[in-house]
């Protein structure tokens, strides 16, 4: 595998991912270089089919590259076999989504014990690191709901919890307000903002909202058509 | 994932759609259930009849009777090396060493002959046959109706019910009743007599009798009291189907001293010294014994002859038919399985979404894989297990419609089917597997699913 000695908590170096669409060749991410510090938290902006959405696939490891590298914590993501992906995406990633994706069926807790499930944690230890997630998330009160009796603000801190419970490294976030109302997706924003700076972890979040991007974020990376288009502190940009 | 998080998993996936998995595994079960039913139906139809012939009295006896004899029943030619040496007697000697045999349990002649009867008067043609004590285990005397003899030399008879029939319709009637045997009893000459001179007054006994080569016969009579019928005529002698018709003890029959047709033919052989025996049988203590014991008396210079060859022709037409019973069993079983395979190919199109989740979460493919087959493992370990219980019900279902009939055909009960505990284990290890090969396509189609494409499935 190879390494790279930077210390940045992710980078990309010329990845490509093409799509054939009929026999059409799309580039949804066209020859992207980017680093993440750690501790940093970077927002990929961009309107819909830019490849902002992609890229955080890419980095997440749910995705492979059609050429270029991915390097999360120096190990190249282009060359794992897909037994380490699953590890990376259990170990040093944690994702929430839009739409939220938690699993209907289940309560709020056992949503958040699945990545502990998966990561084949002790099961002794496994109820306090769940409390412990939905405590920061302050859902502490509703572990025995199912999604569907929670707003969606509170799924969206649920699926907050799930992604912390495994205590990734790296956050990645696709729209993660993209379904709530302003004041909702506020205070998720500030949520965000505060796990970035308490647990000093790194975020990584897509979003095609500016303005929250500028008041969150440290620094702001444009994307259009596949390609970067700007990249800059977020007072910069904004 | 570890194991018991895996099951957890499974088991809340298999209660979520419970009415499909529950048909799902419902069709497993009457697909192992009609293989159980099918093959219990073949072990237990197996098991009647070795039962009912091993108990017959002829597996576990060999057949003795000299190589002159064992020629005159279409056995082979003996080589001509031996033929120098003069055919072995069957004599009391003989069955002294016979009975020496590691495993015989008795040896004794076949005692059968023709004779009349008088019952209430009238006259009546049988034939009579001795039957030795140790028949009183053979599967013939178990729905007899009376009893068995009371002792090796008691004066009694047991009917064939055929015979029974011809003396009265009313055959339960006839127990306790008494019969009078009439026959011709050898008696022998003085050798004095034999030679053609005056006799010299003293009695001979039998064994001098054969020395002067020469009997008389003289007409006698015997009260024997009836004390049971029986259905079933047991195996008493090589060749002795169906011809005895009144049995007596065989040693009241040897004490009779019957003239027998080979007698004429011993005497003009000029065969004088101990008497001999047409034949003997060899009691074995166990079926599996028998070839031990047949080739040392072939050994001993006799001819023999078992019933061995022929249980090997019934236990291979039993596999065979065994083997077609469990193939149309397993049809109903593939049928299921195709429905296993329906079923987990549905839910991963309903759980594509569930399944981009988990893998947006840390599952591998193999974590997938092995979620999807654990599914299909318990609905095949459920539904064999269930599969089994209504296998079971169906074969007494059938044992007990098949007694209903006997019932009314006045015939003993039997039963039908049989369940032995590999049957168990093999019909739901069976079911396992067959789910867990139904479950492999789906499953390794599950593990496949392009997370990021799953993730946006609605």
């Amino acid at each position: 595998m190879t390494e790279t000695s930077n210390g940045f908590a992710m980078r990309t170096e010329r990845v490509s991912r093409q799509y054939a669409m009929g026999e059409a060749l799309v580039h949804a991410v066209d020859d992207v270089s980017i680093a993440v510090q750690p501790g940093e938290f970077v927002a990929l902006l961009g309107s819909s089919g830019s490849g902002k959405s992609t890229l955080l696939n890419l980095l997440a490891g749910l995705d492979r590259p059609t050429s270029g590298a991915i390097y999360a914590h120096e190990q190249n993501l282009a060359e794992m076999s897909s037994q380490e992906l699953a590890h990376h995406r259990s170990h040093t990633v944690g994702m929430v989504f839009q739409a939220f994706n938690l699993l209907p069926r289940m309560t709020l807790e056992e949503n958040v014990e699945l990545p502990l499930r998966l990561a084949e944690v002790d099961r002794a230890e496994r109820p306090a690191r769940v409390r412990e997630a939905v405590e920061r998330v302050s859902l502490a009160a509703r572990l025995t709901h199912r999604p569907s009796e929670l707003s969606g603000g509170e799924q969206q801190r649920a699926a907050l919890a799930r992604a912390l419970v495994n205590r990734p490294t790296i956050l990645l976030a696709d729209e993660p307000t993209g379904n709530l109302d302003s004041v909702t997706g506020d205070a998720i924003m500030h949520l965000l903002q505060e796990i970035n700076r308490t647990l000093r972890m790194t975020i990584v979040m897509v979003t095609h909202d500016k303005v929250r991007a500028a008041r969150y974020a440290h620094r702001i990376i444009t994307m259009r058509d596949g390609k970067l288009v700007t990249e800059g502190a977020a007072d910069e940009i904004a | 994932m570890k194991l018991r998080d895996l099951t957890e998993l499974a088991a809340r996936n298999l209660r979520e759609a419970v009415l499909r998995n529950s048909l799902t595994t419902l069709g497993i079960a009457v697909g192992v259930a009609s293989l159980v039913a099918m093959l219990s139906l073949g072990v237990g139809l197996q098991e009647l009849a070795s039962t009912r012939l091993s108990r017959s009295g002829l597996f576990d006896a060999v057949f003795v009777t000299t190589q002159a004899n064992m020629r005159a029943f279409g056995g082979p030619p003996r080589p001509q090396s031996s033929t120098a040496q003069p055919s072995r007697k069957l004599n009391d000697d003989a069955r002294r060493q016979l009975a020496q045999i590691k495993n015989v349990v008795e040896v004794y002649p076949e005692v059968r002959f023709p004779t009349e009867v008088q019952f209430e008067g009238k006259p009546y043609m049988t034939t009579v046959a001795g039957i030795p004590a140790s028949a009183r285990g053979d599967g013939a005397f178990d729905e007899m109706k009376g009893s068995f003899f009371s002792g090796p030399e008691a004066n009694e008879a047991i009917l064939q019910i055929e015979f029974a029939r011809d003396l009265t319709k009313q055959t339960d009637s006839l127990i306790g009743k008494e019969l009078v045997l009439r026959y011709a009893e050898k008696e022998p000459l003085p050798a004095d007599d034999a030679a053609g001179k005056s006799s010299s007054g003293h009695s001979s006994v039998a064994d001098d009798a054969s020395s002067s080569g020469g009997f008389s016969l003289v007409p006698r009579e015997m009260k024997l009291r009836i004390i049971g019928v029986v259905e079933t005529e047991p195996a008493t002698g090589f060749g002795g189907f169906g011809r005895g018709r009144l049995l007596i003890p065989l040693q009241i029959a040897q004490n009779l001293r019957i003239a027998q047709p080979t007698d004429m033919r011993e005497m003009l052989r000029g065969n004088t010294g101990k008497p001999s025996y047409e034949s003997l049988t060899v009691r074995v203590s166990s079926p599996k014994a028998v070839q031990g014991v047949e080739d040392a008396i072939k050994g001993m210079g006799f001819g023999t002859f078992s019933i061995l060859d022929a249980t090997k022709n019934l236990r291979l037409f039993f596999t065979v038919f065994d083997l077609l019973l469990g193939i149309f069993g397993s049809l109903a079983l593939t049928v299921a399985s195709l429905g296993i395979i329906n079923t987990l190919v549905m839910a991963i199109l309903e759980r594509r979404r569930e399944i981009g989740i988990l893998k947006a979460l840390g599952a591998a493919d193999r974590d997938v894989r092995r979620l999807f087959f654990a599914e299909a493992g318990a609905m095949g370990l459920l539904g064999g297990v269930l599969g089994v219980g209504i296998g079971w019900l169906i074969g007494r279902a059938l044992t007990f419609g098949t007694n209903v009939y006997l019932q009314r055909q006045e015939l003993p009960p039997i039963d039908l089917s049989s369940i032995p505990w590999w049957m168990v284990v093999g019909a739901i290890a069976f079911s396992f597997f067959v789910s867990l090969a139904a479950g492999m396509y789906p499953a390794s189609r599950a593990a496949r699913l392009n997370p990021v494409e799953a993730l946006r499935y609605e």
